[in-house]
């Protein structure tokens, strides 16, 4: 393999990836934006999601097509019923507590999977291929494979889709009303609870969206998969200033394009300490994210 | 307050105290005697998990800040313990050679493991400082995420490190074996005394204060001239010094240090501890330590859900009760007596004054 | 440190102290050309005010008129984008909030900013922080430096109290103080910071009418006692005619006019662009 062909397939895997991690970071940035929340049980919702595709696939024989519907359907109810019975009890209580409680969903979500489920992985990658089988493109000795095709694809129509969302609906725009200002947008007649609640159903659909990209990459799922790659979305999301539905998307193309240029020069044991390191640097250099904006306290 | 309430004077409430810990000290020997080596073990295990929550509980109750890195000041402690003692000329106690002194091995013994403990302390304070000063500067969830990124990278490097350095120093993976097991239930006993009073001292001090004022309202602790970052700093390097220490004990009572102990959920389990005591309350930390830790030891069956039920009670908790089970109230010895010497007539105790 | 020479019992057994006196010392503060904008929009602009040693000093001005803002870039927890202001005859050029403070400016906040959760001794205490001289090792091995140091600060700190009666209330929670103690609690919190120049924004929020006129005669005696200027915030015109000795009323972020309270209450640009208006927006709003 010539130098060319290394670099644009370690590109490919990074932007495979880094498609992934944006989709999840959007759900993180969209519920902060919203409630200023950090929503530690994101990246649990994509676990969710792994197992309800398994269990769909590899259980229940279904179609693939059902089963991810069924897989995104159930990461969107998931993240529903978690905002109405942990989270709106807490909308006036002190943001720490918000924080804490995710926390303990996470911690739930997480525990409570390896309880039923047991803490080893599923694997799927016999039904994962009814889905991932698809034609591969070759060009200057690179291959572009069908998952990495998809995945990039994927994401890229869920951004676009959810941008219009935004910023042409009218629920996009009471949702921006919202995290603006909840207290106004309560009193120019939007419901504020539906509006909240929605924004966690688009996040947590999207979540479920990079659940099955995932499970593209790497077909299995354990009750911890949500944790690192949550936590590295949410490192997206942080990078690219949380809040920012664009900045999102920045964030996760960086996260996937370090991850893969630090594999690609054999250091990949390091990878988990590179993204935190960028992390670091960048909250340090401009504590709000890439695209944050900066929020001072009225004195 | 009533003016004609009676009160106990300072050098008789210090007394009173240092009397329970004394009484408790005696008593934890002479039960530690009886029991068997299992539940000796919870012991210091409860102990050592109290140091951690008491120390967290400086940065999250008192400063008001979240951390989400505590286990990674743990493992900079356990580690720099660990290496320490095992690069040390230990004496072996129960074999020891013919003709040696014992009392003098012991003695070398314990003074090496003392020394751990103050170097595991130091470094974990040093690493407060390296990753305080940057992490201070932000607030609120920023530094809970920033600090969780440090936490994470001290666990890669331990993991790695070795492979850099060309040499084995941590052992990745595989783990730091055959760690001096110097933990007793005494010296853990002792180091959660030390603990506890150098925080309480500290927390009932102008140093005190000027954190709390931080928790309370930072921009107001500004105009009142307290150099906030400062004190921000000192907190946390006081309770990353702790957690350093507990890193030791915690060493020196497995014997083995794996790197992926000190993960985020680690932290997290420590954070559990404090918010369910009661962030700002040192006993609702040393409670819930305990109650956390000795109750699924106890019942095994119970294991399997414990991290379930963690969960469920940090989320019911925060949902019912967000300040957690003892608010911020700390206890008091003497306060308790004052109260009953006020209500059961005053002329029985004669140190009784009037204030 | 003789943080408080002149302590609070003092105040009978002594003369009081005119503004007069203060000709023969430099001003405690002086703000000159002070500006700052925030996104390009001039929030202050063109500030210039001095304030005597001992002087009461009343900034007034219709609602958003940057009169909190001032107070903000006296603390500096607004840097100026231009101007500067010299606290006794220093150049604060740079400092922070807390070098401001310990250059002698304490201030209290429009929206009350108590440690709520402490006592309100605690809160004193805090105030007297860097007036209370004992260091970390001292304090943990509790050395009679400690006790000594403590007991003198606590001692200060009940006197400090007792200006509002509040020595009683030593040990209850900030938080559930009434409204008006509150207040009075943050003068006494700001005073112990032992400052030059004591800013209070709008000090009588809040209070009935009795409060407000035992205030003022507490800012008075505030005054006389410690020696200090007072600069305060208030839309209660009464309490700002009755107490203060110089007025600067401030109009889109511009003095538009100093002076005494009676040339103050005089003058027709005030009375146009404050008192006019003011009463122009009430008669809008009972029109309704």
């Amino acid at each position: 393999m010539s130098l060319f062909s290394t670099i644009v397939s370690q590109l490919v895997n990074g932007l495979q990836s880094g498609s992934i991690y944006a989709l999840v970071a959007l759900g993180y940035s969209m519920v902060y934006g919203i409630i200023l929340l950090l929503n530690f049980a994101h990246g649990d919702i994509i676990m969710v999601g792994a197992y309800a595709a398994w269990m769909c696939m590899v259980n229940f024989h279904l179609h693939p097509v059902v089963s991810i519907l069924i897989a995104i359907l159930t990461s969107t109810l998931l993240g529903v019923v978690i905002e109405k019975v942990a989270y709106t009890p807490l909308r006036s209580a002190p943001r720490l507590s918000l924080l804490i409680t995710a926390i303990g969903v996470s911690f739930l979500l997480e525990n409570g999977f390896q309880l039923i489920f047991g803490a080893g992985a599923k694997d799927m990658s016999s039904a994962m291929t009814a889905v991932t089988g698809g034609p591969s493109i070759s060009f200057g000795g690179t291959t572009l494979s069908f998952p990495a095709m998809l995945t990039i694809i994927v994401s890229i129509l869920s951004m676009a889709v959810l941008t219009f969302l935004v910023q042409k609906t009218k629920l996009g725009k009471a949702m921006r009303a919202v995290s603006e200002d909840m207290g106004a947008a309560q009193l120019m007649g939007i419901s504020v609870n539906a509006t909240v609640s929605f924004t966690f159903a688009v996040g947590s659909a999207l979540a479920g969206i990079g659940a099955i990209l995932y499970l593209c990459a790497y077909p299995q799922a354990n009750p911890t998969m949500g944790s690192m790659l949550g936590l590295k979305a949410f490192v997206a999301a942080v990078l690219g200033g949380i809040g920012s539905i664009p900045g999102a998307m920045i964030g996760g193309f960086v996260i996937g394009m370090a991850e893969a240029l630090v594999s690609a020069v054999g250091l990949s044991v390091w990878k988990d300490g590179v993204v935190f390191a960028i992390l670091i640097v960048v909250l340090l250099v401009k504590p709000t994210g890439i695209l944050g904006r900066n929020i001072t306290e009225k004195v | 307050m009533n003016q004609n309430q009676k009160r106990i004077p300072m050098p008789a409430r210090y007394a009173i105290n240092a009397a329970l810990v004394v009484l408790a000290f005696v008593a934890l020997n002479l039960i530690t005697g009886a029991l068997s080596s299992y539940y000796t073990k919870i012991l210091m295990l409860v102990g050592i998990n109290i140091i951690l929550a008491v120390s967290l509980n400086v940065a999250t109750g008192y400063l008001g800040q979240l951390p989400l890195g505590h286990a990674g000041f743990m493992a900079v402690g356990g580690y720099a313990a660990g290496i320490f003692l095992k690069a040390m000329p230990m004496p072996n106690l129960d074999k020891l050679p013919e003709g040696a002194n014992a009392a003098a091995a012991h003695l070398q013994y314990n003074f090496y493991v003392v020394l751990a403990l103050l170097l595991a302390g130091l470094v974990a304070a040093i690493f407060g400082i390296i990753i305080g000063v940057p992490a201070l500067r932000l607030k609120g969830d920023y530094l809970a995420i920033i600090t969780l990124g440090f936490g994470e990278i001290i666990r890669v490097v331990l993991l790695n490190i070795d492979s850099v350095l060309g040499f084995d120093f941590t052992f990745g993976a595989s783990g730091l074996k055959r760690i001096p097991k110097a933990a007793t239930v005494s010296n853990v006993f002792i180091c959660v005394v030390i603990t506890c009073l150098v925080i309480h001292m500290v927390m009932k001090s102008r140093h005190g204060r000027a954190i709390l004022s931080i928790r309370e309202n930072e921009i107001a602790a500004e105009s009142c001239g307290i150099h906030t970052t400062y004190y921000k700093v000192m907190a946390f390097t006081l309770s990353a010094f702790f957690a350093g220490v507990a890193g030791a004990l915690y060493a020196t009572y497995v014997g083995i240090l794996q790197p992926n102990t000190f993960g985020f959920m680690k932290s997290i389990e420590i954070l559990v501890m404090v918010v369910l005591g009661g962030m700002g309350s040192m006993l609702g930390s040393i409670l819930s330590a305990t109650v956390l830790t000795a109750l699924p030891q106890v019942l095994l069956a119970f294991d399997k859900w414990r991290m379930v039920l963690y969960s469920i009670v940090l989320i019911l908790v925060m949902i019912f009760k967000p300040s957690g089970l003892m608010g911020t109230y700390d206890f008091s010895m003497s306060r308790l007596l004052e109260k009953f010497m006020n209500r059961f007539g005053g002329k029985k105790k004669g140190e009784a004054v009037k204030q | 440190m003789s943080d408080y020479e002149l302590t609070y019992n003092d105040y009978d057994s002594r003369e009081k102290i005119l503004p007069e006196r203060d000709k023969a010392y430099t001003p405690v503060m002086e703000a000159i050309g002070l500006s700052i904008e925030f996104g390009g929009l001039p929030a202050v602009d063109d500030f210039n005010l001095t304030v005597g040693r001992t002087e009461i000093c009343g900034l007034i001005g219709p609602n958003g008129a940057g009169k909190t803002t001032v107070f903000n870039l006296l603390t500096k927890v607004y840097q100026p984008t231009r101007g500067k202001i010299l606290i006794d005859g220093r150049d604060t050029k740079g400092m922070s909030t807390i070098q401001v403070n310990r250059a002698g400016v304490a201030r209290t906040f429009q929206n009350i900013r108590l440690f709520k959760n402490l006592s309100v001794i605690d809160n004193v205490l805090i105030g007297m922080h860097n007036h209370t001289h004992y260091n970390m090792l001292t304090s943990t091995l509790r050395l009679p430096k400690y006790w000594k140091a403590e007991k003198a600060a606590r001692e200060k700190a009940l006197e400090l109290l007792s200006i509002f009666g509040m020595q009683d209330q030593a040990d209850a929670e900030a938080g559930s103080l009434p409204y008006g103690a509150q207040r009075r609690l943050e003068i006494v919190r700001a005073l112990a910071t032992g400052p030059k120049l004591l800013l209070l924004d709008e000090p009588a929020a809040g209070m009935n009418p009795s409060e407000t006129t035992e205030l003022m005669e507490n800012i008075h005696k505030i005054r006389d006692t410690f020696q200090i200027a007072i600069m305060l915030i208030e839309h209660d015109m009464s309490l700002v005619m009755g107490i203060c000795e110089g007025i600067a009323v401030l109009n889109y972020g511009k003095i538009i006019a100093k002076g005494t309270p009676e040339e103050i209450r005089r003058n027709p640009v005030v009375i146009e662009a404050y008192l006019g208006k003011k009463r122009g927006e009430k008669q809008d709003a009972e029109g309704q």
